[in-house]
């Protein structure tokens, strides 16, 4: 047992009770044996901010049940009269089904975008982390540096690139920007480094292994936690991304989701109907990537600082 | 890392693996940097009598930067998303810190659900967010404002004081949760040995928190900090998503907002153009200046 805890505990004499919870709670053993009142405190402040996290996403869940007239007239912390499958039609079938769209094309731009911008990614960090050439660390320098520049900086010069060569207002205008990630390139080249040993490298060389199979089927696998980190940042990246495509796109068919649902946003006031369908399609469209974050949460966590303290 | 003799072959692989990315990287980063550059050194002359007579691009040195540099709205917009940096990312940092290492040092049942719900609202677009507080500060429509009113507090989350600390909370909302991950995957970096040699020698676990915790994830501190700075100052489509539930979000309220509305609105592209550089070099200012503050850069070249 540890000093602190001998003198917590001596604190907390006096009160049977609390003396006894204690004593439950260090034989729980390990860290987690905290002295109780500690874990009070820790488990109310947790508490008080799982309260603020959660209770928007509660409103929207309520809300997305509502027709706009209850979204304005009745308690937004709770349900009135939920029709969920009637409002779920009426969000699918506006306007000749355009949120499927919507929702359609911000798989795609998210999607291919985050699997391209990580394959491309790895071939950079590899390269960098693996090969010994003139010039890398200036190269690598830059690709940092391009972590710092605001990326809604880029988009209005990046428009009039694009307009000039006749891509603006194309699927290609959102794609292409989304598939460079320097952070990935970071990312991958600090794994890289801690997780692909050179000796591994050699043995694969000396059985006559070409270099690009040698990244395919032994780096991209060593890779792989890293990989995997990098398409979620990407594909959450892209999703979120509302600048880009504002700036970008002109025609409704190619919006994201976002664009999509601001658009509605800013005509409610005039189609009440709207508010109704702005919350539902709000709700609908966090869905995916909640479950995503929550199914593979344990990809947020590994690879990103990885190397950084091993080395 | 083991570095190998230099071979042509080998060499050549290398650059098979980083064509890809730098010439996507040269594309969307740097020739848009240097078009941006070169385009707020020109500007639009119409000729003939009431600019009929077409227009001709000719040189214009700084002008479009001093013209920037002398717009009190664009001014005001930079000076409003410095205030909202000085106040908002500390607020955030703090808060995220104190999450993970009170999530590290509960580690008890309910853990994964606590990370879970704060990393949540990451997952929330920033104009869905923005959609979604908006209806929440809305009086009318928002159960919170009904809540205050009923306790006899008149709150208005949209008036002139409030707002910017209004889109504070929605930015503080959606990513402290993602700045704790960061945090907290950094300390699960750092050996359990560590916190037991130091629990033995008489440390509490407060003690723990702030002189071994603490200087373990500075890298990771720096890294989320610098983000911040720069996510800040690209601060868009909150008040962008607000404008229409308030009165007091201007064409010009955050400098980003100015130049949209400089190209799209007033179709004036080499001022704007001059306004996305000027943002770029204060974003760089900011961030490098800041990492020197703190003594190292980041993590940069760690290995």
């Amino acid at each position: 047992m540890s000093a602190a805890e001998t003198t917590e505990t001596a604190e907390t004499v006096g009160t049977g009770a609390e003396d006894a919870a204690a004593r439950r709670a260090r034989r729980r053993g390990g860290p987690g044996g905290a002295p109780l009142r500690f874990r009070i405190i820790t488990m109310s402040l947790l508490t008080v901010a799982a309260l603020y996290f959660l209770v928007p996403v509660y409103w929207l869940l309520v809300s997305s049940t509502k027709s706009s007239s209850d979204l304005f007239g009745t308690f937004g912390f709770w349900f009135a009269d939920p029709r969920p499958l009637e409002y779920l039609g009426d969000l699918l079938t506006y306007d000749d089904g355009i949120y499927l769209r919507w929702f359609a094309n911000s798989v795609l731009y998210a999607g291919v975008g985050a699997a391209v911008a990580t394959l491309l990614s790895a071939a950079a960090g590899y390269a960098l982390a693996k090969f010994d050439f003139r010039g890398r660390e200036a190269v690598f320098n830059v690709v940092l540096a391009g972590v710092l520049i605001p990326g809604t900086a880029l988009a209005l010069p990046l428009y009039l690139m694009f307009s000039e060569v006749g891509i603006a207002n194309t699927y290609w205008a959102v794609l292409v920007p989304s598939v460079v990630s320097p952070f990935g390139v970071y990312l991958c080249r600090i794994y890289a480094v801690a997780s692909v040993p050179d000796s591994l490298l050699e043995a694969a060389r000396i059985d006559g292994a070409g270099e690009l199979t040698v990244f395919r089927v032994l780096v991209l696998r060593l890779m792989s936690p890293a990989l995997i980190t990098v398409f979620l940042f990407q594909f959450v990246h892209i999703w979120n991304n509302f600048f880009l495509p504002l700036v970008m796109l002109s025609d409704s068919d190619l919006y994201p989701i976002t664009l999509g649902l601001t658009s509605w946003q800013g005509y409610a006031d005039r189609q009440p109907l709207l508010y109704q369908l702005t919350v539902g399609g709000a709700f609908v469209s966090v869905l995916p990537l909640m479950i995503l974050m929550v199914v593979l949460q344990r990809y947020w966590r590994t690879g990103l600082t990885e190397g950084s303290v091993k080395s | 890392m083991a570095r190998t003799r230099p071979h042509t072959a080998r060499n050549r692989a290398a650059v098979g693996f980083l064509l890809p990315f730098c010439v996507l990287f040269l594309t969307t980063f740097v020739a848009p940097i240097c078009y941006a550059v070169h385009q707020s050194l020109f500007r639009v002359e119409r000729k003939g009598a009431l600019g009929l007579g077409g227009e001709t691009e000719v040189f214009a040195g700084l002008s479009n930067y001093t013209h920037a540099l002398e717009d009190s709205q664009f001014l005001a917009g930079f000076g409003r998303v410095l205030l909202f940096g000085v106040v908002q990312v500390p607020v955030m940092i703090l808060l995220a810190t104190v999450l993970a290492l009170l999530l590290e040092a509960a580690s008890a049942r309910g853990v994964v659900f606590f990370r879970t719900a704060f990393f949540l609202p990451y997952g929330v677009p920033g104009v869905i967010a923005s959609i979604l507080w908006g209806f929440l500060y809305v009086p009318g429509i928002s159960p919170i404002v009904e809540m205050l009113d009923g306790a006899g507090l008149d709150v208005d989350f949209l008036s002139d004081g409030t707002l910017l600390w209004s889109i504070a909370n929605i930015v503080t909302w959606e990513f402290t949760g993602y700045n704790m991950l960061i945090l907290i995957s950094q300390l699960k970096a750092v050996p359990d040995e560590l916190y037991e040699a130091a629990r033995i020698d008489g440390a509490n676990a407060w003690q723990v928190a702030v002189r071994i915790k603490l200087p373990l994830i500075r890298p990771a501190l720096v890294l989320t900090t610098v983000f911040s700075i720069i996510g800040t100052l690209q601060l868009f489509s909150e008040p962008l998503v607000l404008k229409p539930l308030t009165g007091n979000i201007d064409t010009g309220y955050t400098p980003n907002v100015h130049a949209y509305n400089e190209a799209f609105g007033a179709n004036n592209y080499h001022v704007a153009a001059a306004e996305a550089v000027l943002l770029a070099v204060v974003a760089c200012v900011l961030s490098f200046g800041f990492m020197r503050l703190v003594g190292r850069r980041g993590k940069v070249g760690d290995e």
